[in-house]
């Protein structure tokens, strides 16, 4: 695969095919932990570590271990099993090297645990039939498309919170209002990745 | 189509497989890797109130409890805890218990309605977040208190009450939280000692004749109080008055002596019931 076709992956990862603005996929957090920036900046960025690691280990999983055996059906469960363990080691280990940047991440990870956002990136590299680059490239992507949504619906929460809104759409409808509008607002990118280098 | 024992069984057995090989990992991992959580740690933190308040100035209990712990930090920061927490927390470690510095929020502003004026008119959202924001004050005082009670519905137990266009915090009631402190977006409320009887009730860092052409009860920083404070625990800084209480006498000297009476003796009104904010 050329460097050309890399590019149009990430790009379409972060921008046309957003996890959570196209997909709608790891809506959970994307409401939950979008009230402050540093929150939200702090969550994306866990989220996109554990997608990088998740697709470098359920890829060589799907590859060597379930095709080999015929047993591509049980991919959810053992990817579930997979990420679920792979989060807590990676708790366990930041822990202990890396304390500081434990504490900045520490409270983010176990909400990742089974985040479908996670789950979605693993099984999405296999069905679209990447290869390990490619995945790898696709995960990234999705990673940073994840953090794009939170730090951009971070901003617009915050602006929400000092206005003042008509008693029925205080809270959480406004909230789910306004996912609503930049989700709108992504789906003009549908198209533009494709022509991009032509 | 037919049913295939042995599928199943190899379908089990990876997942098992997998299952246990992770589980192995894991808790080789934790073995080698973990980091052992300290002991007093852990009945530190049992004793501590565990609502993240802040009003130690740690991040919440748990970063209180191991500072606790690390040692070299008083046993008496927790204020909603009260003597309580701080006794089971000095016992716990084995240090002095020491009497729990009660500290209640104070109000550094006294731009009531005789003394100064609005100059301007705000018809909007009625927060001062917003005025402060958008307009910074519209109050004469850039420095005054904006008056629509932001602290008083922050407030946890309703201790804060709006009184000619001010706010003032009731003593008695006030738990020392600091979250109007962090509430209050022109930052003129701070912590005092509780049984403290001289404030200076102004938080004007303009010179002398510009604070007081805005507010006649504002602080001119004509350092007079500076200088006949035997102590030494006032100092003028930036045009305003500061009383330092780890110095402070209780005297009352600097309240004959204040110009324009803004050194005041500490005067809490009484709420009858609990204030409601304005919604």
């Amino acid at each position: 695969m050329d460097f050309k076709g890399l590019v149009v992956i990430l790009l379409s990862s972060v921008f046309v095919n957003n996890y959570v603005l196209s997909r709608f996929l790891g809506i959970c957090p994307f409401l939950g932990v979008s009230k402050k920036l540093n929150q939200a900046t702090g969550m994306g960025i866990a989220v996109t570590i554990v997608m990088l690691l998740a697709t470098a280990v359920t890829y060589p999983i799907q590859y060597f271990v379930l095709n080999k055996l015929g047993l591509g059906y049980m991919q959810t469960i053992v990817f579930i099993l997979v990420i679920a363990a792979l989060v807590q080691m990676l708790e366990l280990v930041l822990k202990r090297f890396s304390p500081s940047l434990h504490q900045g991440l520490g409270v983010y990870l176990p909400l990742i645990t089974t985040n479908c956002a996670v789950l979605g990136v693993a099984i999405n590299n296999v069905l679209d039939g990447f290869t390990f680059l490619e995945s790898i490239v696709s995960s990234l992507g999705c990673g940073l498309g994840f953090l794009l949504a939170m730090v951009l619906f971070s901003g617009l929460r915050s602006r929400i919170d000092e206005t003042d809104v008509p008693k029925p759409f205080k809270g959480i409808a406004l909230t789910l209002i306004a996912a609503s509008f930049i989700s709108l607002a992504f789906m003009g990118f549908a198209g533009i990745v494709d022509n991009l280098f032509i | 189509m037919e049913f295939n024992f042995i599928d199943v069984l190899i379908a089990f057995g990876v997942v098992a497989a997998v299952g246990l090989l992770l589980g192995v990992i894991l808790s080789l991992i934790s073995h080698f890797f973990g980091v052992k959580e300290d002991e007093t740690v852990k009945k530190v933190r049992e004793c501590l109130p565990g609502i993240n308040c802040g009003a130690c100035g740690y991040k919440g209990c748990d970063d209180y409890a191991l500072a606790l712990a690390k040692g070299n930090v008083k046993a008496n920061l927790c204020i909603p805890g009260a003597d309580d927490v701080a006794k089971q927390v000095a016992d716990i470690l084995g240090i002095e218990v020491e009497k729990i510095k009660d500290v209640v929020a104070f109000v550094h502003c006294n731009g009531n309605c005789n003394a100064t004026e609005k100059k301007a008119d705000y018809e909007g959202l009625l927060t001062c977040k917003a005025v402060s924001t958008l307009y910074k004050s519209h109050e004469a005082c850039k420095y005054s208190c904006l008056g629509l009670g932001d602290c008083a519905k922050a407030c946890p137990n309703n201790a804060i009450c709006l009184k000619d266009g001010i706010a003032h915090v009731d003593t008695s009631r006030c738990l020392g939280c600091k979250v109007c402190v962090a509430t209050c977006p022109k930052g003129i409320i701070s912590m005092v000692p509780q049984h403290t009887e001289a404030v200076v009730m102004c938080s004007n860092k303009e010179k002398g004749a510009d604070a007081r052409k805005n507010c006649t009860n504002a602080c001119i920083g004509c350092k007079k109080c500076e200088k006949v404070c035997p102590s030494g625990a006032i100092t003028v800084k930036d045009n305003l008055a500061v009383i330092d209480y780890d110095k402070c006498t209780f005297c009352l000297a600097c309240l004959e002596v204040c110009a324009t009476n803004c050194i005041h003796k500490v005067e809490f009104p009484d709420l009858a019931e609990p204030f409601k904010p304005i919604n």
